[in-house]
């Protein structure tokens, strides 16, 4: 993309470059090289310390196995709301959108709260999974439903739009051609939305990584057992113990600023699958 | 563009894909949602209304609102700057500026609570030389505004820079030509091109500040009526076992992301509709 030429003064330019630069500065680069200064003050050693120890190495599992879990169930509902959503047109359709992006607006915490309300002891459903040996909230059932909650929208919103534009002539020219459903999915739409379908897992996968509101709610902070790395994150700074906790967070920082790349890299694919 | 009417289609696959996806909806998202609702509605309205006026949470309602809609407004004049000068200008390191913009979006808000806090704490880089000023940050709500800025940027920024970009620069050339000065072609060409977009974006800040948790707890203090936002207030009363309470407050955060919910999709139609 060429860049229209410059309208204003060569003196207003450079004000407004400095002034962008100078608010990225302060509000975006400072915070990023303050986790790594914090998490490195006392050297590469007390960093690999607080990141091996017991705690936070379950810690990292426990998020990893939530991710794991979490990302691919709203990808398979993203293809499958991509596909209903995206290939047909039927009433009530536009209802459907706003509730799916329903998650983005809610609040972290009124997440959290509705599963420990649907789940907890004193309710109907959670009072007789508990009769079953079943724990879901301040257990790991429940970190993965508010994970599941929080994330839900993240695929479904790349894929909708894009299988929207993209039409339905290339699928009945395989239906026409005898190819059956499945065929079509995984020859024809799938391969179309590749990229957008990565950028939708992408942005799912660093959002099950790093939530913590809800599963703040949720979890019940039982440490080597319930607590997720943002958690433990938490636990360690509100002891004080602010190396540790800067430690754990340069992990998700990593995980975000991979996530950060990877998306620059895929919304350039993604683009160019649009029509 | 085409798309396939419901009945009849050649495409196969409609009904189970919709069932999956009104079951996953369903399941996930409305009924724990009415859980909340119908508790709420399980106890008379009176209780409700009692549990929902406490000056301790109208005073943290109103730190919410204010404190969201304060920091949307500078989000979004942020956003402006940052968008206008990331699509119209070329110079070295702006790649590198533009990729930058999806941190506050991409960190988890732990993350980011904590390394705010410790920034602007009364010994932090930045909170050191400003509580010299006089103007103390982390624990006051200028701190819970500094995080929800930060929170918004992306965005304003990432809503305003499709429209910046694809804004006919050669109706500022007319403008010109006809005699409009570079201010006024700005005034009353380009913003009210941009309106429907800016006011998006600081919709989209507005709803995520008034909803965040992670980053604001941390540099908040939560102090009760002085600091303590509404979020955090919900997770008080459910440490304290005031199921009631902590209901009757997530019912209210939750009918009001619904309603700017609404309004977005509003926004979005009239921004469709080149904000006519």
């Amino acid at each position: 993309m060429s860049a229209p030429r410059p309208r204003e003064p060569l003196a207003v330019r450079l004000l407004l470059i400095g002034l962008a630069f100078a608010a990225i500065a302060l509000f975006l680069v400072i915070p990023l090289a303050a986790v790594f200064v914090e998490a490195f003050r006392h050297g590469a050693g007390a960093w690999l310390a607080a990141v091996s120890e017991p705690d936070a190495r379950h810690a990292l599992k426990l998020t990893l196995l939530v991710a794991a879990i979490a990302v691919p169930v709203n990808a398979a509902f993203g293809l499958a709301a991509g596909w209903a959503l995206g290939k047909f047109r039927f009433p009530g359709r536009n209802l459907v959108l706003t509730l799916i992006d329903l998650p983005f607006a809610v609040s972290p915490i009124v997440a959290g709260l509705v599963f420990v309300l649907a789940f907890g002891r004193s309710s109907l459903l959670g009072g007789w999974l508990a009769g079953h040996g079943i724990e879901v909230v301040f257990a790991v059932p429940g970190i993965v439903l508010a994970t599941v909650f929080v994330t839900f929208p993240f695929v479904a919103r790349e894929l909708v739009p894009l299988m929207q534009s993209q039409g339905t002539d290339e699928e009945e020219a395989a239906r026409v051609l005898g190819a059956g459903f499945f065929t079509t999915f995984l020859r024809v739409t799938l391969p179309n939305v590749k990229w957008a379908l990565l950028y939708g897992i992408v942005l799912c996968t660093a959002r099950a990584v790093g939530e913590f509101g809800a599963v703040s709610v949720v979890s019940g902070h039982i440490r080597g057992a319930t607590n997720t790395l943002p958690l433990h994150v938490e636990a360690l700074y509100n002891e004080y113990a602010f190396q540790g906790a800067f430690a754990a967070a340069s992990l998700l920082t990593l995980v975000a600023l991979a996530a950060m790349l990877a998306k620059a890299f895929l919304s350039r694919h993604a683009g160019e699958e649009a029509p | 563009m085409k798309t396939a009417r419901v009945t009849p289609s050649l495409l196969p696959g409609f009904g189970p894909a919709l069932g999956v996806t009104l079951l996953g909806l369903s399941l996930v998202v409305l009924a724990p949602l009415a859980v909340l609702l119908a508790t709420s509605l399980r106890g008379s309205p009176g209780a409700f209304l009692a549990a929902v006026t406490t000056p301790r949470v109208v005073a943290a309602l109103r730190l919410s609102f204010l404190l969201s809609l304060g920091a949307a407004a500078v989000s979004a004049l942020l956003g402006l700057l940052l968008g206008w000068v990331l699509v119209r200008y070329r110079f070295p390191g702006r790649r590198f500026l533009d990729a930058l913009i999806d941190l506050p979006f991409a960190l988890p808000t732990a993350v980011a609570g904590i390394t705010l806090t410790t920034l602007y704490a009364p010994n932090g880089w930045l909170g050191a030389p400003l509580a010299r000023l006089g103007i103390p940050v982390a624990f006051t709500p200028l701190g819970i505004g500094v995080a929800l800025v930060f929170l918004g940027l992306p965005f304003t920024v990432r809503t305003l820079q499709p429209v910046l970009a694809s804004l006919d620069a050669e109706v500022e050339d007319a403008a010109a030509s006809l005699g409009a000065s570079r201010l006024e072609t700005v005034r009353r060409v380009l913003l009210p091109e941009l309106l429907p977009s800016f006011l998006t974006g600081a919709t989209l800040a507005f709803a995520r500040g008034l909803g965040e948790y992670g980053s604001v707890v941390f540099i908040s203090g939560n102090m009760p009526m002085k600091t303590e936002i509404a979020p955090l207030l919900v997770m008080t009363k459910l440490e304290q076992y005031d199921m009631a309470g902590a209901t009757a407050l997530a019912t209210v955060l939750l009918v009001a992301s619904f309603l700017l919910l609404l309004l977005l999709n509003r926004l979005e139609a009239w921004a469709a509709g080149g904000g006519r």
